[in-house]
């Protein structure tokens, strides 16, 4: 069913996909997003997500129905990682499903964007170095 | 004084380790609004915020032009990066 989830365990994609309603569905549009070793030309060693929960999940919520709603998607579900990742952990997943693939594309699409612009949610790189950096957003 | 209030800020993220704290009160006067409290943070911290947040007020989205509240709990939004 319809959720926004925040977890500190790891993400499986096996585990998101089963959250989501797929009875009657002809299509399920699934993205993974997952850290990666550089950013902007440094090294990366691992990222720190921290977020402001309450809000967060209102906020995610809110979204999933705008999808729903505007893409006539059966379901929608995310779940965002938060606390210490490594490189090539998965840091969120989306699954949107509906009747044909081309609604689960831009649900599953609109929902990631949407989620990065909105959700009150920050990510801190460590570098190989041993910096440290808050990401500064788009502003 | 009869006009003065507490209200409740939160930190996350950036604004966490610039005051090195989670949380903390602030009395205000009645009618203060989020940038008199950004205002008192600046000085209480000996640092310089400028206004690139959002502002939440008891966990729900709100603006710069909200008087707030007794109890109101506060919390200024740094621009959101993740995904």
């Amino acid at each position: 069913m319809k959720e926004f989830k925040i977890t500190s365990d790891s993400i499986t994609l096996e585990t998101a996909k089963d959250e989501v309603e797929n009875r009657a569905i002809g299509a399920r549009s699934v993205f993974e997003g997952v850290v990666r070793d550089t950013n902007d030309g440094h090294q990366v060693r691992k990222l720190e997500y921290e977020c402001y929960e309450p809000l967060a999940i209102k906020e995610g919520n809110q979204i999933l129905d705008e999808a729903i709603e505007m893409f006539d998607l059966i379901d929608a579900f995310c779940i965002h990682r938060v606390g210490t990742l490594e490189i090539g952990e998965i840091a969120v997943v989306v699954v949107a499903t509906s009747g044909h693939r081309d609604e689960a594309f831009k649900g599953c699409r609109y929902i990631i964007d949407e989620v990065k612009s909105r959700v009150p949610i920050w990510k801190k790189e460590h570098y190989e170095d041993g910096e440290t950096e808050w990401l500064k957003g788009a502003g | 004084m009869s006009n003065s209030i507490k209200i409740q800020v939160i930190y996350f993220a950036i604004l966490r380790e610039l005051t090195g704290l989670d949380k903390e009160t602030f009395s205000i006067k009645q009618g203060n609004k989020p940038g008199d409290v950004l205002t008192s943070i600046n000085e209480r911290h000996e640092i310089d915020l400028g206004i690139n947040f959002k502002i939440a007020v008891n966990d729900e989205f709100s603006d710069w032009d909200i008087e707030l509240n007794e109890g109101d709990r506060l919390v200024f939004i740094p621009p959101v990066t993740g995904g």
